[in-house]
């Protein structure tokens, strides 16, 4: 039994608990919640197609080995697996990008294994940068200011080369 | 960029089934993909709903005001004195991504980029609350666990601790590298 097991259903539980004191109508509000939900993932699928067509081709194509052949002297230096480079490449510009490419992943790779879990938490610990400054921008108006990218690239190489090192730190122990 | 982006992969694909041959395995993923693509949509479509649901749950009963006034140290913190409009603005946008909404939290991040864009070092402030947003700090990454669970994850949420560090980290690296950018940039509307 691990602690991080317990988090999930301990989580559901107070969640659910504390709506219930406060006379929260459960049945009602999840339903309204979860119908949200589920929109949103449904109406992923149609890009989903697209981006999934597109990520397989250039996997089962043998570019993205050679590309990780190119890049290989800077990423074996950092610890990176192979396998996650296209995720890490794609992870800046496109959520259902990378949703496509972890996806694929897990196909050829267990999810458990090395490579697996520094996409997992790839994935889980990055966000598609390009995309949030674009959104925060136009929402004030304004033009990115360049600064701005360098600082987020800044987080983003921490959280690239800090996946593989966590893991290997600590889950595989 | 987008479509940029796709065509440029599959212009790669093209060119490297001409170098090394790999038609047939190229034309077989292309044909399998599209289905893989519904099935995934509807797999996640399960784990959205339920965390969704709840989270509908957690702000009808107080609990997301709760977690969000929790906050308020680490936004004093970060972004210096606020009104109490923008603070609640910034608090909100930062629980929302604690507990990984999404694409609901992007509407509380443009409410926090518009309140900050007003106050005291505006260009510093929306630039670090940006920062903050790209670096996506997660309590229960459920999407990434949900899809390990679906290819056989013996523990799905072991990631969790890894996660956290690993964000935390690029989050911490993101707004030290903003706020040194950025200081000073906002003086001349100061003075």
């Amino acid at each position: 039994m691990r602690v991080t097991d317990m988090i999930v259903p301990l989580l559901i539980m107070f969640i659910l608990l504390c709506g219930l004191a406060r006379r929260v109508d459960l049945a009602e509000e999840f339903s309204a919640g979860a119908k949200e939900g589920l929109q949103t993932a449904f109406g992923l699928i149609p890009m989903l197609v697209l981006l999934m067509t597109a990520v397989g081709m250039f996997t089962s194509s043998g570019a993205a080995e050679m590309l990780a052949a190119l890049l290989s002297p800077v990423t074996e230096w950092l610890g990176f697996p192979k396998e996650c480079l296209d995720l890490a490449l794609i992870r800046p510009i496109s959520g259902s990008g990378a949703l496509a490419a972890v996806s694929r992943l897990f196909s050829r790779v267990h999810p458990d294994s090395f490579a697996g879990r520094t996409a997992s938490v790839l994935m889980a610990s990055t966000e598609t940068t390009f995309y949030t400054i674009a959104v925060y921008f136009a929402a004030q108006r304004k033009k990115p200011d360049s600064r701005i990218f360098i600082a987020a690239a800044a987080a983003d190489l921490t959280g690239f080369i800090l996946s593989s090192l966590t893991v290997r730190l600590l889950i595989q122990g | 960029m987008l479509s940029f982006i796709i065509v440029v992969m599959l212009l790669i694909s093209v060119a490297a089934g001409c170098l090394n041959g790999s038609w047939e395995d190229i034309s077989a993923s292309a044909v399998s993909a599209c289905t893989d693509a519904v099935e995934l949509g509807v797999f996640l479509g399960g784990s959205m709903a339920l965390w969704c649901g709840l989270m509908r749950v957690a702000e009808r009963s107080g609990l997301t005001a709760k977690l969000s006034a929790a906050l308020s140290p680490v936004v004093r913190l970060l972004f210096g004195r606020l009104d109490d409009d923008s603070r609640k603005a910034v608090s909100l946008n930062l629980t929302a991504n604690l507990l990984g909404l999404g694409n609901a939290a992007t509407p509380t991040g443009i409410a926090a980029v518009k309140a900050l864009g007003k106050g005291p070092r505006p260009k510093r402030n929306t630039a670090l609350l940006t920062v903050l947003n790209t670096a996506s700090i997660q309590l229960i990454p459920v999407t990434i666990a949900a899809l390990r669970a679906e290819n056989g994850s013996a523990a799905p949420f072991e990631i969790l601790p890894a996660v956290l560090v690993t964000s935390l980290s690029a989050a911490a690296v993101g707004c030290v590298t903003a706020a040194i950018l950025f200081s000073g940039v906002d003086k001349d509307a100061r003075n």
